[in-house]
C-alpha cells in the first residue's frame, strides 16, 4: 500500500458516482454543468486513479514519454474532441457516446495528464498553461458572439453562461499563473 | 533512445487523434449536431415512417398520401411568440411565391406541430390565420399519436427543448422532401428562397 492508493480509491469513487444515473442527470442538464464540471470532474478522476499504476508501468511508460510529450499530446486531442459541440450533443443522445465519455475523459486526458505532468519541463508546461488560457478565452469569446445555437440539446441562454465562465476561467488561470511566476516557487530545468 | 520513441509514438498518437476528430465530424464539415444532419440527409436521402396527420380543417391524412410532388415541412409549435412565428409567415410568402407549381399539384408545404396535446385544428388553423396564409397549398397538421411524433422527430432530426418560459427552443428549418417520400435537404428556417430556388431547379422550371 502505497501513499498514492488513498487517492486512487477516492478517483475510482469520484468516477462511480458520476457515472451513477442521477448524478449524470443533474449535470447533464445544463450545457455548463456538462462542460465545466462533469467532464472536468472526470479528467480528476482519471488524475487520481492514475496515482495507482505500480511505478515500474510509470518507469516503463516514461520511456515513450520523454518531457511529457506524448501525454500531453494525448490529452489535448482527447480534451479538444470533447469541446466540439456535436460530440456533447451526440453523449446525450448515442450511449456509444456517452460510454466513450466516461471512459475516455479519465483515461485518455486526466490519466496521460497526472502521467506526464511530473516528466514535463517548465516550457513543456507553459506552453500547456498558456495554451489552456487561450483556448477558455477563444471558445468563451465565441460562445458569447455566436448568435445560434450550437449544440441542439442546449439553450442560448445556456451557450452564452458558459462562454462567460470561460472567459472567467481563462482570467483565472492567467492570474494564478502570473502568480506562481512572480512569487512561486518554479523549478526550470529540462526534461526528465 | 527516449526521445526517438517518443518522436514515434507522438507521430502516431496525432494520427490517431486526427484521423478520430475527422471521422467525429464528417471529415471536417460538421462540427454541429445540425450540421451532421444536413450533410448526412443530403448524402442520404431519409425515408420517412409512416404518419397519419390530423389538419387544421380536422380531417386525418396520411403522410404517405402526400407523395409524388415535392414537399417543404416544418416542424413548429403554435404557441411560440418568437422566431417560429415568423417561420409560419416565410411559410406564408412561400405559399404565395409557388403558387403556380402548388396548383398543377406538384409542391405542397406542411407544417407539424410537435406539441399536439395543446395544438389541436383549432390552433392550427388559428396559427395559419396569423401568418396570412392565404390558399390550400399549405397544411398545418399535427400527429396523431405520441409515436408518430417521435418517429417523425427521429426522422428529420428535431431536437425540441423546453426554453423554461412554457415553450420550446428547437431546431428550426424547412426541410425538403422529394415525391418518392425522402428527406433530400435541410435549409435554415429563414432561407425560404434558398428552399424555393431548390424545388424549382428540380421541377426544371
Amino acid at each position: 500500500m502505497t501513499a498514492s492508493t488513498p487517492r486512487a480509491w477516492a478517483g475510482l469513487a469520484l468516477w462511480g458516482v458520476l457515472a451513477l444515473p442521477p448524478a449524470r442527470h443533474a449535470l447533464e442538464a445544463t450545457m455548463a454543468l456538462h462542460m465545466l464540471v462533469q467532464i472536468p470532474l472526470l479528467a480528476v478522476a482519471g488524475w487520481l486513479v492514475a496515482g495507482a499504476l505500480p511505478p515500474r508501468a510509470v518507469a516503463a511508460l516514461s520511456r515513450w514519454d520523454a518531457g511529457g510529450i506524448c501525454g500531453l499530446l494525448l490529452a489535448s486531442l482527447a480534451g479538444l474532441a470533447w469541446m466540439i459541440p456535436r460530440v456533447l450533443d451526440a453523449a446525450l443522445e448515442d450511449p456509444a457516446v456517452a460510454a466513450a465519455k466516461f471512459l475516455g475523459v479519465p483515461l485518455l486526458l486526466g490519466a496521460p495528464l497526472a502521467l506526464s505532468w511530473p516528466r514535463m519541463g517548465f516550457v513543456v508546461r507553459g506552453v500547456f498553461v498558456t495554451e489552456l488560457i487561450a483556448t477558455a478565452f477563444r471558445v468563451g469569446w465565441l460562445y458569447l458572439a455566436m448568435p445560434q445555437r450550437l449544440c441542439s440539446n442546449y439553450l442560448l441562454d445556456d451557450q452564452q453562461q458558459v462562454g462567460r465562465i470561460l472567459l472567467a476561467a481563462g482570467a483565472a488561470i492567467a492570474l494564478a499563473a502570473a502568480w506562481k511566476l512572480l512569487w512561486g516557487r518554479i523549478r526550470i530545468d529540462g526534461p526528465r | 533512445m527516449p526521445v526517438l520513441r517518443t518522436l514515434l509514438a507522438s507521430l502516431l498518437i496525432v494520427a490517431a487523434g486526427v484521423a478520430t476528430l475527422a471521422a467525429v465530424t464528417d471529415r471536417f464539415r460538421a462540427f454541429t449536431a445540425e450540421g451532421a444532419r444536413r450533410i448526412d440527409v443530403a448524402e442520404h436521402p431519409r425515408a420517412l415512417p409512416p404518419a397519419s396527420l390530423q389538419t387544421a380543417s380536422g380531417e386525418t391524412i396520411d403522410l404517405a398520401s402526400l407523395r409524388g410532388r415535392w414537399l417543404l415541412v416544418d416542424f413548429i409549435y403554435t404557441r411560440c411568440l418568437s422566431y417560429c412565428s415568423v417561420q409560419g409567415n416565410e411559410f406564408a410568402r412561400l405559399e404565395k411565391r409557388l403558387a403556380g407549381p402548388i396548383a398543377e399539384g406538384k409542391v405542397l408545404l406542411l407544417s407539424i406541430s410537435f406539441d399536439p396535446s395543446h395544438d389541436g385544428p383549432g390552433q392550427l388553423a388559428d396559427y395559419q390565420r396569423r401568418s396570412r396564409r392565404h390558399g390550400p397549398g399549405w397544411i398545418a397538421a399535427r400527429p396523431t399519436s405520441a409515436e408518430e411524433l417521435d418517429a417523425l422527430m427521429q426522422a428529420f432530426g428535431v431536437t425540441a427543448v423546453p426554453d423554461g418560459f412554457d415553450g420550446y427552443v428547437h431546431n428550426a428549418a424547412i426541410n425538403v422532401v422529394d415525391p418518392a417520400g425522402r428527406l433530400v435537404a435541410i435549409m435554415d428556417w429563414d432561407e425560404a428562397a434558398a428552399a424555393e430556388r431548390y424545388v424549382l431547379a428540380r421541377l426544371g422550371t
